[in-house]
């Protein structure tokens, strides 16, 4: 063993940091706590309030549990068909992406360019582009004569906002996946080619088994970006038609701030809060988990 | 089974080679015989693995034919010219076991799975992998993932040729000795055409039936360990094999007497028509020059190595360096000796190539 020298003072580095994220994520986060255990009759009098929004909140019969429940369901069910196109569409492209020559930079640079564009305006493009009267897309969808109205209907609704969020982020599970490829020693494929196996077989024994580490962080990433999503259904369709679109960030700001109802949105967020940091600990922690087992 | 036959094969990588500084392989003709083990043998960027790579299919010569037995398969891939190749570094499918692994060309092949079945036993049994069969390939260590990938390119009995692209490097030492006479022994009994790179010496030596000595994407020389050793036919070859390699010394060469700085010796046979030329060597190796009592070269000596088994001398002829071997028996030496050098086995060398004596 090497005699590593203890040097308290060492703190000093890490000081800095601590008072950083205390202000930057401790003290915002601790208001909010401080909300969903008090309520208020008005004129800025706070009282102690317990765990009753909490038990509001998850219990269903209530107004405001019903509210939550269909916004977390439709949270989820959106963020599993996001992940369900992107992940496979991003591998697949990814597969295709020259890997040398002058045609790598400009392919990734045109992969990369949805990525690039800031949230408000990429829900402001797809709002004009989907208009059914002079939106290209809209109007196309609607001089084929499919019934398209994003404001109108649930269906129109829904597949314009994934196909917004495939559009915008399948870059990144490109760009991650091509970086995993890339990382493959050509003696693999050298190997694959001298034992005879097909395409396929490449993809499923070499390819995929080497991603899976890549695979892992672009997936949590998807998971907390489409679980989070907010901009997108804001802009364009506003939550509706009705509450189709009314994802769990949505129905949290119409609480929070159009109802100012800090209560049940304080609560909201902790819980919020708390199934996303739960499902990316449980589905990390189960893929690590398999691969250590694998090895054994 | 097969006969390998290179046909004036070049390659150079920048695809219009204008001089032949710009070729990474010289043109090369060559006949790899069926069921021989050959080495490849040179320094790194010798153009070994990419000749290696050319039999394979993993490069396309830019210039020269590549026959299999009489047929043509400069163009084919890789896939259909039935050829095992063995890498650098282990290659080993993560998600497979030991056995699905070597399983794995066979399977590709569409065997019948009594066949593989058979065949991944026996390989297993000769490479020691019989207990680890069922174990996932990815948790082995280096020296059994390796093994695993020399076991996938020995376990197709119908190939042409197996390859081997410097396989033991990740080896352990002492596992080395012990996997390169496995490797010996499967040639033996399975009676393949074998060529294993190298810029290991020893390896080529115990290796091969026969060695090609590459330098500067040059076949060199081609020959048995035996001559490599007794006769090299460039100075490349004398200074690469033996260790240390062949002494070699600016010499004028007057029939069969060689002057090096004035000091003259004797030559097994004569040279004549050389004394004009300004180019000429005078290769021996260290083996055949030994420090002595008696008359000879008068020589400083620099320093001793004791190598347990044998002593050498690091002495100085003149203002050139050379080794010679202390015979058993002399104790302390002075400063000032003299050498003995084996006519026998003193070469002549005109612009690095070795020039054939005639009886004196």
């Amino acid at each position: 063993m090497i005699d590593k020298p203890i040097n308290n003072r060492a703190w000093f580095f890490v000081l800095p940091v601590l008072a950083f994220v205390l202000f930057s994520s401790l003290i915002p986060v601790m208001t909010v706590v401080n909300y969903s255990v008090q309520d208020t009759l008005g004129e800025n009098n706070f009282f102690w309030n317990g765990d009753s929004w909490f038990r509001d909140l998850l219990n269903p019969h209530t107004t405001i549990g019903a509210r939550f429940n269909d916004a977390l369901f439709r949270t989820l069910a959106f963020s599993f068909v996001a992940l369900a196109i992107e992940v496979p569409l991003g591998i697949a492209i990814a597969l295709c992406v020259p890997r040398r020559g002058w045609s790598v930079g400009i392919s990734l640079v045109v992969i990369a360019l949805p990525m690039l564009i800031p949230w408000n305006v990429v829900g402001t493009i797809w709002q004009i582009f989907t208009r059914e009267d002079i939106g290209l897309f809209g109007a196309a969808l609607t001089g084929l004569g499919l019934h398209y109205n994003v404001t109108q209907d649930a269906v129109s609704a829904w597949v314009t906002i994934v196909v917004i969020d495939v559009w915008h982020w399948t870059p990144l599970v490109i760009l991650l996946s091509y970086a995993g490829l890339r990382a493959i020693p050509d003696a693999y494929y050298q190997a694959a080619r001298i034992d005879g196996a097909s395409r396929w077989a490449v993809f499923a024994n070499i390819e995929l088994p080497k991603l899976q580490k890549v695979l892992v962080i672009a997936v949590l990433l998807r998971f907390m970006q489409t679980f989070m999503i907010y901009t997108e259904p804001f802009v364009v369709t506003g939550g509706g038609p009705g509450s189709a679109t009314t994802f769990l960030s949505i129905d949290l700001d119409k609480i929070a701030l159009g109802q100012v109802d800090l209560g049940n949105a304080a609560a909201m967020s902790i819980v919020y809060y708390l199934i996303t940091l739960t499902v990316c600990w449980v589905f990390f922690t189960i893929m690590t988990q398999l691969d250590r087992r694998r090895d054994a | 089974m097969a006969r390998i036959t290179l046909d004036h094969i070049a390659h150079s990588y920048s695809g219009k080679p204008r001089s032949e500084d710009d070729y990474q392989l010289k043109p090369l003709q060559h006949v790899w015989e069926q069921g021989s083990a050959y080495a490849l043998l040179g320094p790194s960027g010798c153009g070994k693995t990419t000749l290696l790579n050319i039999i394979s299919g993993l490069v396309i010569p830019s210039e020269g034919r590549l026959l299999f037995d009489d047929t043509d398969v400069t163009r084919l891939p890789t896939e259909e010219r039935n050829i095992a190749q063995v890498f650098q570094f282990p290659v080993i499918y993560d998600t497979m076991t030991v056995a699905e692994n070597l399983a794995f060309p066979l399977k590709n092949r569409r065997m019948p799975k009594m066949v593989i079945d058979r065949r991944v036993a026996e390989i297993a049994e000769m490479l020691d992998l019989t207990r680890d069969l069922n174990r996932r390939a990815r948790g082995l260590t280096a020296d059994a993932k390796q093994k695993i990938s020399l076991g996938r390119g020995l376990v197709r009995a119908d190939v042409s040729a197996v390859l081997f692209d410097e396989p033991l490097t990740v080896i352990d030492p002492a596992l080395k000795w012990e996997l390169r006479s496995k490797l010996k022994a499967v040639h033996r009994a399975l009676d393949l055409l074998m060529i294993y790179v190298t810029h290991d010496q020893t390896e080529a030596l115990t290796f091969a039936d026969k060695v090609v000595v590459m330098n500067d994407g040059r076949a060199v020389q081609i020959g048995t360990p035996a001559e490599l050793f007794e006769r090299p036919e460039h100075t490349f070859v004398g200074y690469f094999i033996g260790s240390p390699g062949m002494n070699l010394l600016p010499a004028k060469v007057n029939g069969a007497r060689a002057y090096v700085e004035g000091h003259g010796f004797d030559l097994g046979a004569a040279y004549p028509g050389l004394i004009e030329q300004s180019r000429v060597q005078i290769g021996v190796r260290p083996e055949f020059v030994s420090l002595t009592a008696a008359e000879g070269v008068p020589v400083q000596v620099r320093r001793i190595a004791d190598l347990g088994r044998r002593r050498l001398a690091y002495v100085d002829l003149a203002g050139h360096p050379m080794v010679a071997t202390v015979p058993a028996g002399i104790g302390s030496l002075g400063d000032r000796v003299n050498v003995k050098i084996d006519p026998a086995q003193t070469h002549v060398y005109l612009a690095d190539i070795r020039v054939q004596g005639v009886a004196a």
